[in-house]
């Protein structure tokens, strides 16, 4: 079924350099958009006399200690789901395969709550790695249920998705008896952006700064991996390690993120499909349009929240999952004319 | 096709189903019982029995008579109805995984109740039923529709994964909403775990009428369910009016569903679980399947609710978180057995 992508036409490094420029562009827009909306609206002007030291000090106090780093945190956080999304799909050779799916971020948020209430003074860094325990451990489970003479794409989506509602039930249930504050939890429940200061966008750039340019670096063999097996021991690859440490680089990134920001469903799903149709099956240029589009898709989910009803804010995840569930559903019936 | 039912094995013997019967009545009782009883006030048999036969206005006596009774009917008959519309879909679309949570009317009749808890403030309790009649429909339409779309593979998968997908967007469109009435946040927050706490009289009033008169409708379509459950062909050969029966059949769950989600809630899995239960004990004639449904039903939902009080004891936590986490594990578990029977 993937020669069905193989045989088309690559496109030419010409257009990729566009796309990436484009994309690029478009980030780099919507984050000005963000920076300016909001309780207070920011013209352009303000934002560039702010950010080059001779603004109003009011105003540059909300763009660097607010606005900055909720917009970078957007950023990262497409960029770390929708590579996981790619790495996972092409590993497992699952079109239907996801952070969500595997039940990576379901584990790894179920981990991040348990930790946050036993161990409120927990520093970031031991939270991260309790996600990455959690997302790693509930994955094993989901593929050995899974697992019966072979992995077949939707059963495995399916117990994936079960097992994920399993932990969200869990994570639901712990957040109400622990936290007073039910609307805090909901929006946390929800994946949401808000009120994230650098303190969380400092836990988690390392991970993105460290994992990023790994799985970048083994793109090429991705691309040997996802011919098959015996393809790319053929060729020459030591194909059970570079698995393991592709995956085990997707977890980590998905969990970093999961943990910083709650559960945000269906980008690590749907743009490595998006950036697949936009630059076909290469790696090397996948997982950074998958990264660039993912960056846009939360962004641009984030301002939509904020936007569509000030002063009240809908949580980016809640957006993904009105676009998302139908997009899901689109590629199910598409995999089922395969 | 395959005996996704059971409908290889042979019906159970007379004299065992009525002794299930009996086992399942003496349960329910039992279930009956624990629910009055157990609470942050525990209350003696003898007490119970002044309660119901000579009410003379005591402390413990109120209780039962404004707190636990009212929760106790609430409880029962919603177990009753999700297990019985859970059975009726099994029935009508030979899929073990269908479900009304799978079909997305609990899902759909919730976003419906939440949609007019925001924009209709003061919507009666009526009014919020037949809005969940409208959205539950609704939903299990668009899941029924999106999942026979989706060419080839296996149909029962298919329908979980449209059902899941269109769970997650309503979901996410439900809190949505809610984020626009933060006022009621709290509460709705604990509805939509499915939640029988502090259930009065006026929802009993509101519940039963529906529940009874649904019910015993779907009683009466046991013979019509048994021959459905061995095909379309079949039962159109012996004489069935194959779609009108589904679409009567429709409507009677999306009543029973409905109502139980505008008093609960979306409870989940007893619609899926319940169903199986009475199968393998008393085999697949669907005028006994019917009934003992709505008994293990009622009695597996007052026991999970029992058990949600003492979880996180003095507060309580809403039955449905507790029905989901029972309930995932046998979902997962059928996903993985019915791969086996295909392969055998």
């Amino acid at each position: 079924m993937q020669t069905v992508n193989k045989t088309k036409k690559q496109p030419s490094r010409f257009k990729s350099v566009g796309l990436f420029i484009i994309l690029s562009v478009l980030i780099i827009a919507l984050s000005v958009i963000s920076l300016s909306l909001g309780d207070i609206n920011i013209p352009p002007l303000d934002i560039i006399t702010s950010f080059i030291g001779i603004g109003d000090p009011d105003l540059t106090s909300i763009l660097v200690e607010f606005r900055l780093p909720r917009i970078l945190l957007a950023i990262l956080t497409g960029i770390g789901l929708a590579v996981s999304g790619v790495v996972v799909q092409s590993i497992m050779r699952n079109p239907l395969a996801s952070p969500d799916t595997l039940g990576l971020s379901s584990g790894s948020g179920l981990a991040a709550v348990a930790i946050t209430i036993l161990l409120p003074l927990a520093s970031p860094s031991v939270l991260s790695v309790a996600a990455f325990a959690g997302g790693s451990l509930v994955f094993v489970i989901v593929y050995l249920l899974a697992y019966k003479k072979g992995v077949e794409p939707i059963r495995f989506a399916l117990i994936g998705v079960a097992v994920s509602a399993f932990c969200s039930s869990g994570i639901h249930l712990l957040i109400s008896k622990a936290n007073p504050n039910v609307n805090a939890a909901l929006i946390w429940l929800s994946g949401s952006l808000w009120g994230r200061t650098w303190d969380q966008l400092i836990g988690l750039l390392p991970w993105v700064i460290i994992l990023l340019p790994l799985i970048w670096l083994l793109a090429a063999r991705l691309d040997l991996i996802h011919l098959g097996d015996e393809v790319a021991r053929g060729l020459g690859a030591r194909v059970e390690l570079i698995r393991l440490v592709l995956l085990a680089s997707a977890v980590a990134m998905t969990a970093a993120v999961v943990s910083v920001v709650g559960t945000i469903g269906f980008v690590g799903l749907i743009i490595p499909h998006v950036a697949k149709r936009l630059v076909g099956p290469r790696h090397k240029k996948l997982i950074p349009t998958a990264a660039l589009l993912g960056a846009l898709f939360v962004l641009a989910a984030d301002l939509i929240g904020r936007g569509v009803a000030p002063p009240i804010e809908i949580p980016a995840g809640l957006i993904i999952g009105i676009i998302g569930a139908p997009y899901f559903l689109y590629l199910l019936w598409r995999e089922s004319k395969k | 096709m395959k005996a996704v039912h059971g409908l290889s094995k042979r019906n159970r013997s007379p004299l065992r189903i009525i002794a299930i019967f009996l086992a399942v009545i003496i349960l329910l009782l039992v279930s009956m019982f624990l629910s009055i009883s157990i609470g942050s006030i525990h209350i003696s048999f003898g007490t119970i029995k002044q309660a119901l036969l000579d009410f003379d206005g005591s402390k413990e006596q109120s209780i039962i008579q404004t707190v636990r009774l009212p929760r106790l009917l609430v409880t029962a008959f919603v177990g009753a109805n999700l297990a019985v519309a859970g059975a009726l879909m099994q029935a009508l679309t030979r899929n073990p995984l269908a479900s009304p949570g799978i079909f997305g009317i609990n899902a759909g009749a919730s976003a419906a109740m939440v949609f007019l808890t925001v924009l209709v403030p003061g919507v009666s309790m009526i009014g919020g039923v037949l809005g969940a009649f409208l959205g539950g429909a609704f939903a299990a339409v668009i899941v029924y529709v999106m999942s026979s779309l989706i060419k080839g593979g296996d149909s029962d998968v298919k329908l979980a994964l449209t059902g899941v997908a269109i769970q997650g967007m309503l979901m996410s469109l439900t809190q949505t909403l809610l984020i626009f009435n933060e006022s009621k946040t709290e509460g709705v927050m604990f509805w939509l775990t499915g939640s029988v706490i502090g259930r009065d009289w006026g929802h009993v009033h509101v519940l039963l009428p529906f529940s009874v008169v649904g019910l015993l409708i779907a009683f009466g379509l046991g013979r019509a369910s048994s021959l459905l459950s061995l095909g379309d062909d079949v039962a159109r050969g012996l004489g069935q009016r194959v779609f009108a029966i589904r679409a009567f059949t429709a409507v009677v769950v999306i009543v029973l569903a409905g109502v139980s989600v505008a008093i609960a809630g979306p409870i989940g899995f007893v619609g899926l679980v319940v169903p199986h239960m009475v199968r393998y004990l008393i085999g697949v004639d669907y005028r006994v399947v019917l009934p003992m449904s709505a008994l293990l039903g009622a009695s597996l939902l007052l026991l999970a609710d029992v058990l949600s009080r003492f979880i996180t004891y003095p507060y309580e936590t809403p039955v449905g978180a507790v029905t989901a986490l029972l309930g995932t594990p046998y979902f997962i578990y059928l996903a993985r057995r019915k791969k086996t029977e295909r392969k055998a």
